[in-house]
């Protein structure tokens, strides 16, 4: 199969971007360097393509009490112009994707899944949608990322970017809340903007019709080099979710996983209701409502190396043995990076609920040798402000 | 072909060697795009004796690991320490302050030259 190209791909290419294929798509890994990159989004901005992601739309008088019943979270509860992080499960507890839902209108959401779910979400949604007054659709959008300490500057001093207060009820750029979004304007075209991201840093993403991405890209990427803003691919973006101690589907999470495992208990919300009062019955509920509680056969934690090298995804997590020797397996590591913020290794991890605890001594199987990890909490970063 | 000097032998592994008396060897610009950021780099120890097409080594970047071949067979007699301490110049100068390590050569192994190389790896 080949991969799918986004509206913007012309444009990575002209950038110089070392391509690679990701989740059916073919996407920036980087454009000149992963740490500059990632360091960029640190300390300034960085613009990332986002128009893999799958956007699906659910809308109808139906919409919020069919999310409460397809998703683990209260999807209803979720106000106007509010975003929620929430997952699809299997009827057995596992997860199908991570997503976030977007309310933007009364009865009218969009929901963002992984590129190499949206189709197995989509097709989920439309068939959990069966009895509920909803029509499920895929929406054709490019999306579009700034993220970064000078995000709110740079979106402000681009060119034909405007706030719409009268579509948002007075929402701008300077009150936009994390986790909500509002309708803006790009050359008078609407766009949707929503303060949400996926590397531990202030920022917004945007979409936008595919047909303006390009345009807005260009007047991004011109508008925010004076603030230092450059274009970042997934690279960087992998190891800046990792360091804000963010899941990556496929790594941390997977059908075989269940939310309580990954540390993610929060967003199953056994307690929905229907009208009548009673337990509303969700896909997964059940199996979910008998494993919370009880101890998981192994949890997620964030490990920090003592030593230089990473850790990989894959690798073992033993036990330390006396004198150096090859412990017992006590877990696998699913995402590492040497962490360019932090200066050492860090990687997140299932082990067994024994050796979970903060500050308990580990190591990590690096190919042959066992390297020292240390147990600590997520996130590794958090900004300052 | 400016970029890679024709003084220089290449292996198909993307290291290469000079013809000094002991041989100094590195990895190419091409290999060193394509691993992108180096944050660690593993070395043979001085005095090792090493054979030419083996692993000898590691580089790793911040996305993949990859092993590093002797080109050539000999005794280690000197290895980089600036590169150990800051892997990021093997990204950043490939053939001058990113060197690796340096060999006395006993048998060099199947070598390429400037041109050869770059057709192997099209660039």
């Amino acid at each position: 199969m080949t991969d799918k190209k986004t509206p913007l791909y012309d444009e990575h290419v002209a950038l110089g971007a070392n391509m690679t294929g990701f989740g059916g798509w073919q996407m920036p890994l980087r454009y000149t360097s992963d740490l500059a990159e990632h360091r960029a989004v640190r300390d300034a901005a960085g613009l990332f393509d986002l128009s893999h992601m799958g956007d699906i739309g659910v809308r109808g008088p139906g919409a919020a009490a069919f999310l409460d019943h397809a998703l683990v979270g209260a999807i209803s509860q979720v106000k106007h112009l509010r975003a929620r992080y929430s997952m699809i499960c299997a009827d057995d507890g596992g997860v199908l994707d991570d997503l976030i839902v977007y309310r933007t209108g009364e009865s009218e959401y969009f929901v963002v899944a992984n590129a190499a779910n949206t189709e197995l979400v989509l097709g989920e949604l439309e068939r959990r949608a069966a009895g509920f007054d909803v029509v499920v659709e895929p929406v054709p959008t490019a999306l579009l990322a700034v993220q970064g300490p000078r995000a709110e500057e740079i979106l402000r001093a681009t060119d034909g970017f405007e706030e719409d207060p009268e579509a948002s009820g007075g929402v701008t750029l300077e009150n936009l809340r994390y986790y909500a979004c509002a309708p803006m304007r790009f050359r008078g075209e609407p766009v949707i903007v929503g303060r949400t991201g996926y590397t531990g840093e202030d920022g917004f993403e945007i979409w936008v019709s595919p047909e303006r991405a390009v345009e807005l890209w260009r007047a991004l990427l011109s508008a925010g080099e004076p603030f230092g803003l450059v274009p970042a691919g997934l690279s960087a973006r992998d190891s800046l979710r990792l360091e804000a101690g963010m899941p990556l589907y496929g790594h941390e999470l997977d059908t075989t996983t269940t939310p309580f495992e990954a540390g993610m208990g929060r967003v199953v919300r056994l307690d929905k209701e229907t009208a009548d009062g009673e337990p509303l019955p969700f896909v997964g509920r059940d199996a979910l409502a008998s494993r919370k509680g009880a101890q998981p056969a192994r949890v997620l934690v964030g490990l920090r190396g003592e030593g230089r090298r990473p850790a990989r995804a894959g690798y073992d997590v033993v036990r330390p043995g006396a004198d150096g020797a090859a412990g017992v397996k006590v877990g696998s590591v699913t995402s590492g990076v040497p962490s360019p913020t932090l200066g050492y290794p860090v990687a997140m991890a299932y082990v067994t609920p024994e050796v979970s605890a903060e500050g308990t001594e580990l190591a990590v199987d690096v190919r042959g040798r066992a390297e020292p990890f240390v147990v600590v909490p997520l996130p590794f970063y958090r900004r300052t402000k | 072909m400016a970029d890679y000097p024709a003084t220089l032998k290449y292996t198909k592994e993307h290291e290469w060697v000079d013809d000094a008396s002991p041989a100094t060897v590195g990895i190419t610009p091409y290999a060193a795009e394509a691993l992108g950021d180096v944050v660690f780099v593993e070395l043979p120890e001085v005095g090792a004796t090493i054979e030419h097409g083996t692993v000898v080594g590691e580089i790793e970047s911040t996305k993949s690991v990859s092993e590093l071949y002797a080109p050539v067979s000999g005794t280690v007699t000197e290895v980089n320490q600036a590169v150990v301490d800051d892997p990021e110049l093997v990204s950043s100068a490939p053939f001058e302050a990113g060197w690796l390590f340096k060999v006395d050569v006993s048998e060099a192994g199947e070598l390429l030259t400037a041109e050869e190389y770059a057709a192997h790896a099209g660039v």
